[in-house]
């Protein structure tokens, strides 16, 4: 157990840490407890059990995450209509409001879940957890959630998936990485996407988008894609068939993953708390 | 953005921590936010009243440390403070680096008000409930 966490208050040595205790206290008679634990560890604690549910059926989970409008439904209809008798998808959808984009999931023949979040600008753990006893998870090879479209806050959340994709599109402009540095650091993988605009949009430069990606410190892939031609987003399936062989020999060796953001930083603050206050973004 | 649902989940945690403690009052609660937690200060300051009121931590002084963003070079193994959005090397200007402070999130630490009693130190303590 840890020294100088709250955590390790127990009835036997609650006594040291109250006024009079040998633990420290303030000048004015208070007691001052250390605590050192992650804000949202009661978050990551159930991201975890999701994370433990989806490697317990051989499920990949993709979080996928843009500012509103960037192809995020679109990309999932290519990818199902592309991938359809290869592999079994469903699909977790966040909107604040409508059913909308679960409609145009299940009219592709998968199986969707909307999850409305009313005025909340980012899916949590809890929210995914409760969608997933809404979706029959057997069979599945592959879950996607579709995040709220804000390039802000979803990035703060663990909800217990493998792999974070953050998208691009190509009218938003190529600075989006340096304004949103948070989003497109937690990012596994970033897609341009509507690169079919690039002749159009002739002020977007592909060259200086990855170049401000590389300053957030990421070797991630950045891979163009476009959902109006046929081979447009070939070089995303093939990332995700990649994907899939890993997690089925991740969950044969009964190992797990998290999105690979920065494992040092993140062994850095978890220190030793336990499970509870597993830090976001470590691989294990 | 997302500051409220923060404020609440501090708050759990605050609450939590007051109840093993028998505190009778939170009257201050340090914070170490990095900019790359994604997480801005000044509104977490501002939600922290709507989310604190009615709880024992309602007039608890909110001190917020904000962690600087420090960068070590997996290349040359030097250490810099840089911008969030430009994690680079500031010796050989090169981009393997790792993180090594920037994206804290933490409930550092907490002073509490205590029941005035006069336990000593050596006694044994009175855990009701327990």
């Amino acid at each position: 157990m840890c020294d100088t966490c709250g955590c390790s208050i127990t009835p036997g040595n609650e006594h040291l840490v109250r006024a009079d205790g040998k633990h420290a206290k303030t000048k004015d008679g208070r007691a001052a407890v250390t605590v050192l634990r992650n804000l949202l560890s009661e978050n990551d604690h159930q991201a975890s059990h999701n994370r433990d549910h989806f490697d317990t059926h051989g499920v990949l989970t993709i979080n996928l995450m843009s500012s509103p409008g960037a192809g995020k439904t679109s990309l999932l209809e290519s990818t199902i209509r592309a991938l359809i008798g290869e592999f079994s998808i469903a699909v977790v959808e966040g909107d604040l409001e409508t059913e909308n984009d679960a409609k145009r999931i299940r009219a592709q023949g998968v199986d969707a879940v909307q999850i409305t979040t009313g005025s909340a600008c980012h899916l949590d753990a809890h929210m995914v957890h409760d969608a997933l006893h809404r979706l029959d998870l057997d069979g599945i090879d592959i879950l996607f959630i579709e995040n709220v479209g804000n390039l802000v806050c979803p990035a703060s959340f663990d909800l217990g998936q493998h792999r974070n994709i953050t998208l691009l599109s190509v009218p938003e402009g190529d600075d989006k990485p340096a304004k949103y540095p948070v989003m497109f650091r937690a990012a596994d993988l970033v897609l341009m996407t509507k690169s079919d605009l690039l002749p159009y949009l002739t002020e977007f430069s592909p060259k200086r988008a990855e170049s401000q990606l590389r300053h957030l410190a990421t070797e991630v892939p950045f891979l163009r894609i476009t959902t109006r031609n046929d081979d447009g987003i070939s070089p995303w399936l093939d990332w995700l068939r990649t994907e899939v062989a890993e997690q089925r020999g991740r969950c044969d060796r009964g190992e797990s993953a998290h999105p690979a953001i920065q494992p040092d930083g993140a062994h850095i603050h978890s220190h030793d708390h336990g499970k509870l206050t597993k830090t976001r973004g470590m691989t294990i | 953005m997302h500051e409220l649902s923060i404020c609440l989940a501090l708050l759990d945690q605050v609450q939590s921590v007051a109840r093993e403690h028998s505190a009778t009052r939170v009257e201050r609660i340090v914070l170490r936010i990095g900019p790359l937690s994604g997480v801005e200060a000044p509104l977490l300051e501002n939600a922290y009243p709507l989310a604190a009121a009615g709880t024992i931590a309602e007039n608890a002084q909110l001190n917020i440390e904000v962690a600087p963003v420090v960068i070590r070079c997996r290349d040359c193994s030097a250490e810099s403070e840089v911008a969030p959005n430009r994690l680079i090397c500031g010796s050989c200007g090169g981009f393997r680096t790792n993180l090594v402070s920037g994206d804290e999130l933490l409930l550092a630490h907490l002073e509490l008000s205590l029941p005035d009693d006069k336990e000593p130190t050596t006694g044994i303590p009175e855990h009701p409930g327990v």
